[in-house]
């Protein structure tokens, strides 16, 4: 059983792993502000959600899991939250983003 | 009746995040958690909006759904980070819900599923940013629109 | 297992710190730092367990708390000039 669970947390915590790094090479590579929000959304979501996953096996039930839950909580309330302030000063302050744009935008 | 549900969530937040059950810490708990709601309700901030509990019993399936689409755009994200083929666009969708909690909500879920982002909103219009034309017209079929109408409701 | 995703953590706070020197406006060093606490929350948890001392999870709690709160202030700082209040 202990074999499964680490099985289970090595499998979480590689996903993650791969996720966070492959969102940081994002953030270096995509080419302006617009595009390297998705990059940061890709760690805020997927790296956390896996890596907490692969403790929550480690831990069973105990008030360890139910704070993982919770720091899992606020950073999926507030990541969203901070994406949107980000992009709508960015458009505030005249950046328009690149590519095409279709229809009349605001 | 919402004071009295806040300050039960609010209870069990306490309960749950200090572990000690001695009888001075759960009297100090219940002062401040007292406390907290007597300032919420002094600022008229317990309603509707304040504390949306009214599409709870829909919330689960709705969450379900929402963490399958993030799973499947992130894996679209990371196969274009790596490919390196980006050909980003912009486009308005329009809204359809009628609170402003559930417009909260729904432009939060677009931007929470990475390759999408709400950059603008005027009234029920949202500016969307996204990286691909695939992201984009996963936006575009208004899938994601119909759940939150569902979630919230109203009509 | 839990050094691995240290390790992870450490080469993804080294590249997002890339992102943070080379970032042409501030809109990139904003996103970039507001990562790099993501990134730092998840490395507190890690290491809470990887030292068998999981107490490091309320620090962890904290931390996420106030990297948003230090995010959406130092953006309207930036967008109005003030913190709200008189001038």
């Amino acid at each position: 059983m202990e074999l499964i669970l680490d099985i289970f947390t090595g499998i979480c915590f590689f996903i993650g792993s791969l996720s966070i790094i492959i969102g940081a090479c994002g953030l270096i590579k995509l080419p302006d502000v617009f595009s390297r929000i998705h990059a940061a959304g890709m760690i805020d979501t997927g790296g956390t959600a896996f890596f907490i996953l692969g403790m929550i096996f480690q831990t069973g039930w105990s008030l360890i899991t139910v704070k993982l839950i919770l720091i899992g909580v606020f950073i999926f309330f507030t990541s969203p939250v901070t994406s949107h302030v980000t992009a709508n000063l960015a458009r505030q302050k005249n950046i328009l983003p690149l590519g095409k744009k279709i229809g009349k935008i605001l | 009746m919402k004071s009295l549900i806040l300050f039960f969530i609010l209870i069990t937040l306490w309960l749950l995040m200090s572990g000690h059950y001695s009888v001075l810490i759960i009297s100090l708990g219940i002062f401040s958690c007292a406390f907290c709601v007597y300032v919420a309700k002094r600022g008229k901030l317990i309603d509707d909006e304040g504390l949306p509990i009214f599409f709870i019993p829909r919330l689960l399936n709705y969450l379900i759904w929402l963490f399958k689409e993030i799973l499947k755009s992130n894996l679209s994200t990371a196969k274009v980070i790596i490919n390196g083929k980006v050909e980003p666009e912009t486009f308005t969708v329009k809204a359809s819900q009628v609170t402003d909690v559930a417009k909260v909500i729904y432009a939060n879920s677009i931007t929470l599923t990475p390759g999408t982002v709400t950059t603008k909103m005027q009234k029920d219009i949202f500016e969307v940013h996204a990286l691909n034309s695939d992201f984009g017209n996963d936006v575009r079929t208004n899938e994601m629109d119909n759940k939150v109408t569902w979630l919230e409701g109203k009509k | 297992m839990f050094l691995a995703g240290l390790i992870a953590c450490a080469i993804t706070g080294i590249l997002i710190l890339v992102r943070i020197i080379l970032g042409k406006t501030t809109f990139d060093r904003i996103l970039a730092v507001n990562s790099l606490g993501t990134v730092i929350v998840i490395g507190i948890s890690l290491h809470g367990f990887y030292s068998s001392r999981p107490e490091f999870l309320d620090i962890a709690i904290v931390y996420a708390l106030i990297n948003f709160i230090g995010t959406v202030a130092v953006l309207k700082l930036f967008s109005t000039g003030s913190l709200g209040g008189d001038k």
